[in-house]
C-alpha cells in the first residue's frame, strides 16, 4: 500500500535508463582509456629501471609492469625483483 | 589555393557518417565554397547513392591513385549543385588498394582546386581509417546517443589524437528530444562530458533523411527537413558563423510547433 502511494506520488526513485547508460559507460571508458601504447609502456619501464637502479640492484629480466583494470579503477601494477639493496642506499638517512 | 580537408569519421558503423558527409559537403557548396566529396570507403561505396550520382561513375579513387586516370576526369559534378564534386570509391577493390601516403597525396592535390575536401571515412579502426585520415586537417566525429556509438567515438578520438589530427568536432546524430526529455536517452551534455570535444552540431532523428536518401537528394536541399536544417547550420559553423544549437533539442510535437509559431520557447 505504501509502495503504491509512493509510486502514485512519484516518490520511488528508480534509476532512469539515461543514468544507467551513463554509469555503465563511465566504467567502460575508464577501462578503454587505460591502455598505453607498447612504445610508451617500454619507455615507462626503462625510466622506472633508471630511477630504481639508483637505490636497488634489480633483476630487469623478471620485471613486470602492467595496467590493471580488473576493478572499476585503474592501477599501475609493477613487480620488480630486487637482487640486492645497494650499500650506500641502506646506510643513508 | 589550399583548401581545408575534413574527414568524417565515427568508429562504429551505421551512425550516419555517409549521410553526414554528403549533407555537410552539399551544405557547404550551397553557401558558396567549392567542395570535393571523397568516398574513402573502398569496397563499400555509398556516398554516390546518397547524392544520387550512382549512374554517372566512370572512374574511381583507385583508378586515380594507380595513375589510370587524372583526378579531374574521375570527379563527378553534382546535378544541381555546380560547385560540388564527388570522387567515388572503387567497389570491386578493398582497403589495401590504397596506402596512407597515396591518400595524403590525393587529398593535397584536391586541396589545390577546392575550398573544402570532405572525406567519408569507413567504419572501423583499420587501414581504411588510417588511409582516410592521413591527409586530413581536421576531423568530425559522428556519434549517436547510444552507449556503443559513444564508446567507439571515444576510441576514435584517442586514435585521431595519436595520429596528430587534433581538436576533432563532434556531431550528435539521431537525437530524440522526446526520449531525452523523459530521461530515456543520454543528452548532448552527457556525451560532451564523456568525450570532451567541441560540439559542432546536433541532428534530430528525422524520417526525412530516409526519404532524401531514397530520392538521392541530400536533406540540406530540402527546405523543410529538420535534419537538413541541422546540417545547414553545421555547414555554417564550419565556415565560422555563430549559429545557436538549442533549437534542435526541442521535441517536434504539435505543441512544440504551436509554441514555435507563437514564438515561445519551452523549457
Amino acid at each position: 500500500m505504501m509502495e503504491f502511494l509512493a509510486r502514485l506520488f512519484g516518490r520511488v526513485e528508480t534509476e532512469t535508463s539515461r543514468e544507467c547508460a551513463k554509469n555503465r559507460l563511465r566504467l567502460v571508458l575508464v577501462q578503454d582509456r587505460a591502455t598505453l601504447s607498447p612504445q610508451v609502456m617500454e619507455q615507462l619501464k626503462s625510466e622506472l629501471i633508471e630511477v630504481i637502479s639508483r637505490y636497488l640492484d634489480i633483476d630487469e629480466g623478471d620485471m613486470r609492469v602492467e595496467l590493471d583494470t580488473s576493478d572499476s579503477s585503474v592501477a599501475l601494477v609493477a613487480s620488480i625483483p630486487v637482487k640486492e639493496v645497494k650499500r650506500e642506499s641502506a646506510g643513508a638517512f | 589555393m589550399s583548401g581545408t580537408a575534413i574527414v568524417v569519421t565515427s568508429g562504429k558503423g551505421g551512425v550516419g557518417k555517409t549521410t553526414a558527409a554528403a549533407n555537410i559537403g552539399a551544405g557547404l557548396a550551397m553557401s558558396g565554397p567549392s567542395v570535393a566529396l571523397v568516398d574513402a570507403d573502398i569496397g563499400l561505396r555509398n556516398l554516390d547513392l546518397v547524392l544520387g550520382l550512382e549512374n554517372r561513375i566512370v572512374y574511381d579513387l583507385v583508378n586515380v591513385v594507380e595513375g589510370a586516370c587524372d583526378v579531374q576526369k574521375a570527379l563527378i559534378r553534382h546535378k544541381h549543385i555546380d560547385n560540388l564534386s564527388l570522387l567515388p570509391a572503387a567497389q570491386s577493390r578493398d582497403k589495401s588498394a590504397v596506402t596512407p601516403d597515396q591518400m595524403k597525396a590525393l587529398t593535397l592535390s584536391l586541396k589545390e582546386s577546392f575550398d573544402f575536401v570532405i572525406l567519408d571515412c569507413p567504419a572501423g579502426i583499420e587501414q581504411g581509417f588510417k588511409n582516410a585520415i592521413s591527409g586530413a586537417d581536421r576531423a568530425i566525429v559522428v556519434t549517436t546517443p547510444e552507449m556503443s556509438a559513444v564508446r567507439d567515438a571515444d576510441r576514435i578520438i584517442g586514435m585521431l589524437e595519436s595520429e596528430q589530427v587534433r581538436d576533432p568536432w563532434l556531431i550528435v546524430n539521431r537525437i530524440r528530444p522526446d526520449m531525452v526529455k523523459r530521461h530515456d536517452m543520454m543528452n548532448v551534455d552527457d556525451l560532451i562530458e564523456f568525450l570532451k570535444v567541441e560540439l559542432l552540431g546536433v541532428v534530430p532523428d528525422d524520417e526525412s533523411i530516409i526519404i532524401s536518401t531514397n530520392r538521392g537528394v541530400p536533406a540540406v536541399m530540402e527546405e523543410r527537413s529538420r535534419a537538413g536544417q541541422a546540417f545547414r547550420d553545421i555547414a555554417a559553423r564550419i565556415m565560422g558563423n555563430d549559429v545557436p544549437i538549442a533549437a534542435m533539442l526541442e521535441p517536434d510535437d504539435w505543441l512544440g510547433r504551436f509554441a514555435k509559431w507563437l514564438g515561445i520557447s519551452r523549457g
